[in-house]
């Protein structure tokens, strides 16, 4: 018994299956309402989009403000797919869908390609990635969409309702996570060889000028059905407790597993020191690119999952100051600590939407933008590591092997 | 006897500039497998920034670095450590808040095959990869007497043993030619003669080549076969140490012109 409660991944899934049951009941028998629920499901977004920042930030060392941009890119490209479907129109799905596929094959050529040279510049990279990314999205909208679309939606549409509607909903998550990821690769390649600081500087620009392109999404891109500044209404309320779990679930393990392996350790050692890490012949920018597009995936994932439950989207959501939240609320748990961030952000979003809206007079939620500068105030000087530091719980901390005896060495 | 053994290092024409200002200027030298070799000179001299040109860290202006046979300019650091070349850093610069054993693993990198999708469901390649870099790192870590610390954050180790796991982790990169960068930096003598017996055993243990940049003479006469003087940047001796230490320039450079007469 003492054996099976040291066994902290066992512990850790149990406790995990406890809290999907209990909450699966309490939203059934009504306990948790309307209201509540959507506080829960946005504050298991909020956390992929923090544990995504963790990872660039806080592990891999690289400031990044861009987080949001890529929260706005999933949401959009997952409530487009569904918008569309919905209304009996495949091609968001079969374009997304099938250009990130494409696009991926052909960078995976382009990739191989360049290695046949030394040195090539990071500007070259960028353009032959950008090539091939544009070529892989132009050949599913000109081709894959009038060939492949029809068959596909009535392959689909065949299956019964509710399990058809699963499966569009996996394949538009997924294509907000790819359309995040493939557009970080591309922004990585070229930015992610500023410096710390102007990184940051530049991830901020991206986030802007998602912002701009979702306020003038149906003039300048060819998007009427975002509706620009208005907000995009009309997506399916699709997003359910067993999927806010699962996509939460797979981020956290995902990440876990990552950086418990050689690869994860490649990710810190950039943070403590790069050129030490480069002269110990790990490749850095590869390491940095590598982390900034799985916390880009994390936020496209979130994306989708806030745009299917709000039923609405709009730009200011993805303005200039909600996108400092992420940043908060990882300095505030911990930088390097999933643990901080996970319930940090729970803690955030309850704190900030539900207790101060509903316990507080209404009027007092306008003091949300006084109340937590000064947290945060307190914090920078109180505990300036985070509330949670460094720490893990068992199960997402690192185990170390234990020191060999010199007996065994011999033998 | 020496000369017989193949070259594994030629550096021909190596010349730095900072801007306008000459680091290193038609610097040149040839290493032979299994030397063990010295680069002095005062400071400001130009050493470490060859030891920066070899590793790929800055681009020289001009002149060609050939390791076997590899031509090394242009290529990024990481690929020129895979080659075979460690180095050591003269401020120590390990990864401060991992762990010493963490410090190691993350050199064995290199030997990492296991992509994504085995870190993510812990395939058997997965554990055994891992499984065998540790026991890697664990065996170096004995080597160097580090073996009960291995849980330790690097940072908090005393100064000699920071400097020891600095070597170590250099050749968890499986170096043939390791570049030291002042590693009595800050020694005490006793501590300089320890350094001195583990810089022979780690050579013939580990069957490498070494480029050793220095200040303490001592060190430098008693270990190293040959020796090259650097001074503005340019190669004012070389020889055998016996030979450096008479030459009227080497101590011109040192202890300045009037000290010759």
């Amino acid at each position: 018994m003492r054996q099976l409660l040291r066994n902290t991944t066992l512990m850790f899934f149990l406790g995990a299956a406890l809290v999907f049951i209990l909450v699966q009941v309490l939203i059934n028998k009504g306990v948790i309402n309307a209201y509540w629920q959507t506080i829960l499901f946005w504050g298991a977004a909020m956390t992929m989009v923090s544990l995504g920042l963790n990872l660039i930030y806080g592990f891999n060392g690289q400031f990044s403000l861009g987080q949001y941009g890529f929260y706005a890119l999933g949401a959009y490209t997952s409530a487009d797919i569904t918008w569309r479907w919905v209304r009996g129109d495949p091609s968001a799905l079969v374009v997304v869908i099938g250009g990130t596929i494409l696009a991926l094959l052909f960078m995976w050529g382009v990739a191989n390609f360049l290695k046949r040279f030394y040195g090539v510049s990071v500007l070259t990279e960028f353009v032959f990635h950008s090539l091939a990314t544009v070529i892989g999205f132009a050949i599913a909208l000109k081709v894959l969409r009038p060939y492949l679309g029809p068959t596909i939606y009535s392959l689909i549409q065949s299956l019964p309702e509710p399990v058809s509607r699963q499966i569009v909903f996996f394949l538009a998550l997924l294509g907000g996570a790819a359309v995040a990821g493939i557009v970080s690769f591309l922004f990585g390649i070229p930015v992610l060889t500023l410096g710390s600081d102007y990184f940051g500087i530049a991830t901020l620009g991206f986030t802007i000028i998602v912002k701009v392109l979702a306020d003038n999404s149906d003039t300048i891109l060819p998007f009427p059905e975002m509706k620009g500044a208005r907000g995009m209404v009309g997506i399916p309320k699709w997003t359910t407790w067993p999927w806010v779990f699962i996509t939460l679930m797979f981020v956290i393990l995902f990440m876990r597993n990552l950086l418990h392996s050689s690869v994860g350790r490649a990710i810190v050692s950039v943070r403590e020191d790069e050129r030490a890490a480069s002269l110990m012949g790990i490749d850095v920018a590869r390491t940095k690119i590598l982390a900034f597009v799985i916390g880009s995936v994390f936020a496209g994932i979130a994306g989708g999952i806030r745009a299917h439950d709000l039923a609405f989207v709009h730009p200011t959501m993805f303005g200039f100051l909600p996108s400092f939240n992420p940043l908060i609320i990882v300095v505030f748990g911990g930088l390097g600590s999933m643990t901080g961030t996970i319930v940090t952000s729970f803690f955030w979003v309850f704190l900030l939407e539900g207790v101060l809206r509903l316990v507080l007079p209404t009027g007092f939620e306008n003091w949300r933008y006084v109340v937590y500068p000064l947290v945060l105030l307190l914090l920078m000087l109180l505990r300036p590591q985070g509330l949670f530091g460094r720490y893990e719980i068992p199960f997402l901390r690192q185990t170390y092997p234990p020191v060999r005896k010199p007996a065994e060495v011999r033998g | 006897m020496t000369e017989q053994r193949p070259v594994i290092l030629e550096i021909e024409g190596l010349t730095h500039y900072f801007d306008s200002l000459k680091a290193v200027s038609n610097f040149s030298i040839t290493l032979r497998e299994g030397e063990l070799v010295g680069l002095i000179g005062p400071n400001g001299a130009g050493k470490t920034t060859v030891f920066n040109l070899i590793t790929g860290v800055y681009r020289p202006t001009a002149g060609s670095i050939r390791f076997r046979g590899i031509e090394l300019v242009g290529l990024p650091s990481h690929e020129i450590i895979r080659l075979g070349i460690a180095r050591t850093f003269q401020n120590i610069r390990l990864f401060a808040n991992l762990t010493v054993l963490d410090n190691i693993r993350i050199a064995h990198h290199y030997l990492v095959n296991y992509g994504l999708f085995d870190s993510f469901f812990r395939t058997p390649k997965f554990e055994k990869e891992e499984k065998e870099i540790t026991e890697l790192a664990q065996e170096l870590l004995e080597i160097f007497g580090l073996a009960d610390r291995q849980n330790d954050i690097a940072g908090s180790l005393p100064y000699g043993m920071q400097r020891k796991l600095e070597i170590a982790r250099a050749l968890a990169t499986n170096p043939q030619l390791l570049l030291l960068d002042e590693p009595a930096a800050g020694m005490n003598p006793k501590e300089i003669d320890q350094l001195m017996e583990l810089i022979h055993f780690i050579r013939d243990r580990f069957n490498l080549t070494i480029l050793l940049v220095e200040h303490r003479m001592r060190l430098i006469m008693n270990i190293c076969e040959w020796i090259t003087v650097m001074d503005f940047g340019e190669v004012i001796a070389r020889g055998k140490p016996e030979e450096v230490r008479n030459n009227p320039k080497v101590i011109e450079a040192y202890l300045g012109r009037l000290a010759i007469r």
